[in-house]
């Protein structure tokens, strides 16, 4: 605001006391209609307010006379999304995962329904890309302790591993050291061996004595060569994937405690088509057999 | 000094109320432009038919292109993601040739503006070739303007209702015709003319019919030159392309002033031509006094010539007492110098030079663009994946367009890494070190691939890659530059 009105000379208007080069501003008006756009836009508001839900209270808020309620919108919205997949999620029900997998239609509903369900509840524990993490496995590579087939994929994710459900799978490797099955120079040495299974290891000669406790204790699950077995759930030793790490004390660790990963039962919380569009997406991450 | 003393219109003022204090809002002075005829006038019009003609005609031009192509010249097929012009097809990806286009089209306002003053806003924008066709109709209806201000000035009657019914129905018709043109553009204008006509065409198209039908008849009808002072914001910074060698509508005042009125047989000695007759300013789109110099609402349209002239040869003196004149050659004529007329100025030369070079860019990519267009996401969660056998294994999202039909294949293979390995999600064929992969006509194929390489080739955290993909019956070739991570060494 200017702080002394002043009047232009020639015209007698008021200035609006800025001064550019000698030029002042003189205060001139603006037109009318400008103003009306403003009233309209005030009016629009108050027939908002009268329409639509608006005020709030203390116990609930103005209901609007239209009598529109955006939750309910959502709920309308959402059932409508629900029936239009409905076909789609009766055929995915029917079918097998192979079947779903072969039908480009469904193989493309399922990867999209198979994406939003892995975000919601696997990304968690094996990560947003199923990269996995120390003690939650891989879903990337090709590595399965269960096996990587659709079927096999689709048993883990309905019935878990080590999960409350009667068709669990689960196996169960003894703590070795905990329940003093062997001495610690001995998990030292069978530790040493395991290394060396994969090529890597410090004591050729603790390796040499654990191969023979290797063979007595472990082969019947690892296999003669530490190749695993996925029927039961038993770690392949001789590739560089590793569950909980593939490090001397790690792999000391897992022989002294074990370790017992769990992995839910998804049939107690997901319906059966979602189950199915996540078998498939989880088998096209890229390490599916 | 009052207002009147200085000479300067009471009209000027008239803002004041009586207690002397300026109103916070001014309201509207009405504008009754004054039909005029002449050869700027005559200019205008002929304008105005060129330009609606090619408004309302483009979209029926047919252009054959391959089967299951629009064959309609001119479209921006938003659903499909695609722009037509003739020959010239625009993917989303090519988006940027709209901003060579625009660059291209603000310094040719630039330039017009800088050699000849407002044309644009004279003659053709479109707020001012519908308001002139709307003032056509309201004329046609109601008369010229002595006609009009009487009306307005009337009592409500049955004559003056029909006249207001019918001008309003002819402008809001003109409206829906402009709404429903500019639907044709973006739909298959043989398919969807039908469509509106029968009321088959979708809500969203009689939604945008209706929109621009309001716009067309609130900016025509009734903004009007309100639209060009106060809402448009070019006039604000035209100036800045003026200099004292542009083309402006001048009122020549070293002849016309002193002005006055002027009585047949009396003498001119001593006085102007200008025998303030104010024809300039009754015949004004925008309603100001020419005389009082070069201002911001004078959208430089010449009627105001067109007026002058004509009362000049009537009271038989030379024409071009208001004319389109360059400052410099305003003064020039005052004092009976030689004219010059400059074009090429530093000023002109480059924004000329600046459209040469937006113009040599834009038809040089577009000349040398590809047909085929390749885009290569890299994963970002697992960065890399090691494998069984100790490979190392990198996901990528490949897109290949193909710009052209028909469907075709192209081979894809990766060069920078020693023994690296390509597969294809979901493809029992051609895994190895490249793929075949079928991309539909005039389509985008997206493909899940996976590069692995072995451990030991494995050099880096992250090594430079590249994705080829072929186009085998061309050897047309586009390169990707992507990377390949692996664990830290
Ligand atoms: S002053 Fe003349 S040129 Fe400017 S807008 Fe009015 S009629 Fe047109
Ligand atoms: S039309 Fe020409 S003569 Fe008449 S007032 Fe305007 S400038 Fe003067």
């Amino acid at each position: 605001m200017p702080t002394k009105i002043e009047k232009d000379s020639v015209t007698g208007i008021e200035t609006t006391g800025h001064e550019w080069d000698g030029i002042k501003e003189l205060n001139r008006p603006l037109p009318k209609w400008w103003l009306y756009v403003l009233y309209a836009t005030i009016v629009w508001a108050l027939v908002y307010y009268i329409l639509y839900p608006s005020i709030p209270g203390l116990s609930g808020y103005t209901g609007g006379v239209l009598g529109y309620n955006s939750r309910e919108a959502v709920v309308t919205d959402i059932a409508a999304a629900r029936s239009a997949q409905a076909e789609f999620l009766n055929r995915i029900d029917a079918v097998s995962p192979e079947e779903v997998r072969a039908e480009q239609a469904l193989f493309n509903f399922a990867m999209a329904g198979g994406r939003t369900a892995f975000a919601d509840n696997c990304a968690p524990c094996h990560g947003s890309g199923a990269a996995g993490a120390v003690g939650y496995p891989s879903l990337v590579d090709d590595s399965w302790i269960w096996g990587g087939s659709l079927d096999d994929i689709h048993q883990t994710l309905l019935y878990g591993i080590r999960a409350d459900n009667d068709e669990t799978r689960s196996s169960e490797m003894p703590a070795f050291g905990a329940l003093e099955i062997l001495s610690r120079e001995q998990i030292n040495d069978v530790a040493e061996y395991v290394l060396s299974l994969s090529g890597r290891e410090e004591d050729a000669e603790a390796a040499g004595a654990g191969a023979e406790i290797f063979a007595e204790q472990c082969t019947a699950c690892h296999g003669e060569a530490g190749e695993g077995m996925a029927e039961l759930g038993a770690p392949n030793l001789s590739d560089p994937i590793w569950l909980y790490g593939g490090e001397k004390a790690d792999i000391v660790e897992s022989i002294r405690n074990s370790r017992a990963g769990m992995m839910p039962a998804w049939v107690n919380r997901l319906d059966g088509p979602t189950i199915k569009m996540l078998t498939v997406y989880v088998h096209a991450l890229g390490g599916g057999q | 000094m009052t207002a009147t003393e200085t000479g300067i219109p009471v009209d000027d003022v008239r803002s004041f109320k009586a207690d002397g204090k300026p109103p916070l809002y001014e309201a509207r002075n009405r504008v009754y432009p004054k039909d005029v005829k002449g050869p700027l006038r005559r200019f205008k019009w002929i304008i105005l038919i060129v330009l609606l003609g090619i408004y309302y005609t483009v979209p029926w031009l047919r252009w054959d292109r391959e089967p299951g192509m629009p064959d309609q010249a001119v479209l921006i097929d938003l659903p499909a993601r695609r722009a037509y012009f003739f020959f010239i097809e625009i993917w989303p990806h090519e988006v940027y040739y709209i901003t060579g286009l625009l660059v291209f089209g603000a310094v040719g306002l630039f330039l017009a503006t800088s050699l000849l003053g407002r044309v644009w806003c004279g003659y053709a924008c479109p707020q001012t070739v519908w308001t002139d066709l709307f003032m056509w109709v309201e004329r046609k209806i109601e008369g010229d303007r002595n006609a009009r201000i009487r009306l307005d000035k009337k009592p409500l009657s049955r004559n003056k209702v029909i006249k207001k019914v019918l001008k309003h129905g002819a402008w809001i018709l003109i409206g829906i015709f402009t709404g429903g043109a500019w639907i044709l553009y973006f739909n298959d204008a043989p398919t969807v003319l039908p469509q509106l006509l029968t009321g088959e065409a979708s809500l969203a198209i009689y939604g945008f019919v209706g929109l621009f039908a309001a716009t067309t008849y609130t900016l025509a009808g009734w903004a009007r030159e309100q639209l060009c002072t106060y809402m448009c914001p070019w006039p604000r910074f035209q100036a800045a392309m003026f200099d004292e060698n542009t083309l402006v509508v001048t009122y020549e005042d070293w002849r016309g002033e002193p002005r006055g009125r002027h009585r047949q047989g009396q003498s001119w000695e001593g006085r102007g031509d200008c025998v303030d007759c104010r024809q300039c300013v009754t015949v004004c789109p925008t309603g100001i006094d020419i005389r009082d110099g070069n201002q911001l609402e004078c959208i430089g349209c010449g009627l105001c010539i067109d007026a002058c002239n004509a009362v000049m040869e009537k009271v038989g003196r030379p024409r071009d007492l208001i004319m389109f004149d360059t400052t410099l050659n305003q003064i020039n004529r005052a004092e009976s110098k030689e004219l010059s007329y400059k074009l090429l100025r530093p000023r002109t030369l480059i924004y000329a030079s600046i459209m040469a070079l937006a113009a040599a860019v834009m038809i040089g990519t577009l000349i040398t663009r590809p047909s085929l267009h390749v885009n290569v996401l890299h994963d970002r969660s697992p960065l890399f994946i090691p494998m069984s056998d100790g490979s190392i294994r990198n996901g990528y999202t490949l897109k290949i367009s193909n710009m052209r039909n028909p469907a075709r294949a192209f081979d894809v293979s990766i060069e920078g890494i020693a023994d690296a390995r390509l597969d294809v999600s979901g493809q029992t064929t051609g895994t190895g070190t490249n793929a075949r992969l079928q991309v539909g006509q005039d389509d985008v194929a997206t493909y899940r691939v996976f590069v692995t390489v072995p451990r030991d080739d494995v050099a880096s955290e992250s090594t430079d890659l590249v994705f080829i993909v072929e186009a085998p019956w061309s050897g047309e070739t586009t390169r990707y530059k992507t990377v390949f991570r692996g664990p830290d060494k």
